[in-house]
């Protein structure tokens, strides 16, 4: 049993290659992570303007990613548009599909972030003579972020695990290198390592949001 | 230093303001009263513009607010407001949310806001809680906090909307009492509130507003003592009643 899943051997001969994986997983997340918040920011943004042209497109946009399997879109991205002669490769797919479809939930975290600002504090900004970027930049958004911070921490944990859906699409990373030495090998060691690796890098950020939703919980009274 | 004329304001179908004409002299405290749904904080709102009137014309301090080409955000460091609800931003200290307006449209540096912050403070008697987060002060010294967020922009006229109606019975005498201050030192005040005792001795002019108009105005003695107007006669009766 132990021979089977636990071979040291074979991790001993896996692990450079294991690591290397855990690398292009963690700057995947390094990549994806800064894309998803901005386009999140950005959508969050929009919904603030109140005119139809604007948010209708925006409610479709939100509901048609967040609807979409994002490992749909990413074969969909990298199998369907070089049909139409567009090609990304692996890490392009992965920095749109990543972009339109996280982007999509950071959006949404972000926008209830910043209704949970009462409008109040935006209109004593306002009446200070605060211009109505200073007012967002100064007073709404530091307590939006604070307000939703176990959200965005808890969605960032679930881009950090979608990037193991780059392995779909031949990208190196964690996942897709256990794979392969999965395969070299004829033994599922370098699989249970590879978990074993994820726990161990995500788990920390677990036990931080742990703690943060209890703040959450205590701080409302 | 304000003269608002036949300001009209509507909501969708509901006309709250049906022609109002204000005019405040440079240092007159004007206190306005009337039964809740009256028009009297759509009225101040007006006042700088949170509100944009449907019709009419609003000149503060020379300036024509209601003209496109006049820069709000300008003109409104001239006019400081306090809200029912103190409104200050939860994440920064006292001195924080002093001076968060200097610096950001007044264009002061960091050490020269704080200069400005605490003189504001120490006017509202708080210069010793400047660190302190507003959940860590009680609702009668946020609101000061708020009044000198506002003074320290050093406005032509400060408008309050019901600034006391939030706070504990106990807590109200101090923000009364700045209030007092601050017009000793010759602020034009518009003051939307419920405060008689102060009124009858601080305010030059009452008004008193129903149904999205000015009923009858006149010295507090006149307005409060020997009101004409039998709805006037009405509402006072009954905040006197319950005072």
């Amino acid at each position: 049993m132990i021979e089977t899943f636990l071979n040291l051997d074979i991790l001993r001969a896996a692990w450079p290659v294991l690591l290397h994986g855990l690398g292009i997983t963690l700057l995947l997340s390094a990549m994806t992570i800064p894309l998803g918040l901005g386009a999140g920011l950005g959508l969050a943004l929009l919904s603030t303007v109140r005119t139809r042209w604007v948010r209708w497109p925006l409610i479709a946009y939100v509901d048609l990613f967040r609807a979409f399997p994002p490992l749909v879109l990413l074969i969909l991205l990298y199998a369907g548009l070089p049909f139409a002669g567009i090609e990304m490769g692996g890490f392009g797919c992965v920095a749109v599909g990543f972009f339109l479809n996280t982007g999509a939930y950071y959006g949404e975290v972000l926008r209830a972030g910043i209704e949970s600002v009462p409008a109040g504090h935006s209109e004593a900004a306002r009446a200070t003579g605060l211009s109505r970027l200073q007012t967002l930049i100064w007073v709404v958004l530091p307590q939006a972020i604070r307000n939703v911070a176990p959200d965005l921490l808890s969605n960032t944990l679930e881009v950090v695990k979608l990037t193991s859906l780059a392995s779909v699409v031949a990208i190196p990373e964690l996942l897709f290198q256990s794979r392969q030495a999965q395969a070299l090998t004829y033994n599922p060691t370098p699989l249970v390592a590879a978990s074993v690796i994820y726990f161990v890098v995500l788990w920390p950020l677990v036990r931080l949001l742990s703690r943060l939703e209890h703040r959450a919980i205590a701080g409302r009274r | 230093m304000i003269q608002a004329r036949a300001i009209h304001k509507h909501f969708g179908a509901l006309h709250v303001l049906r022609g109002v004409d204000l005019a405040v002299a440079e240092r007159e405290l004007v206190f306005v009263i009337g039964p809740s749904g009256s028009g009297k904080s759509t009225l101040l709102r007006c006042l700088n513009r949170l509100e944009e009137p449907s019709s009419g014309s609003i000149v503060i301090d020379g300036i024509d607010l209601l003209d496109k080409r006049t820069d709000i955000n300008r003109v409104r460091q001239r006019i400081g407001m306090v809200f029912q609800s103190f409104n200050l931003y939860p994440h920064m200290t006292a001195l924080g949310n002093v001076t968060l307006a200097v610096r950001k449209v007044g264009g002061k540096s960091r050490a020269e806001a704080d200069a400005i912050g605490l003189a504001a403070l120490e006017r509202v008697g708080l210069a010793d809680r400047a660190d302190h987060h507003p959940a860590q002060l009680s609702g009668g010294q946020q609101q000061r906090v708020a009044i000198a967020r506002a003074v320290a922009l050093e406005p032509r006229v400060m408008l309050f909307d019901e600034p006391t109606s939030a706070l504990d019975p106990e807590l109200v005498g101090g923000v009364l009492k700045v209030m007092r201050e601050l017009r000793e030192s010759g602020m034009t005040m518009v003051v939307v509130s419920h405060e008689m005792g102060f009124a009858r001795s601080a305010a030059d002019r009452v008004i008193f507003m129903a149904d999205g108009a000015i009923v009858e105005q006149g010295t507090p003695e006149a307005v409060f003592g020997a009101p004409v107007e039998a709805r006037t006669r009405a509402f006072i009766g009954q905040i006197q009643r319950h005072a």
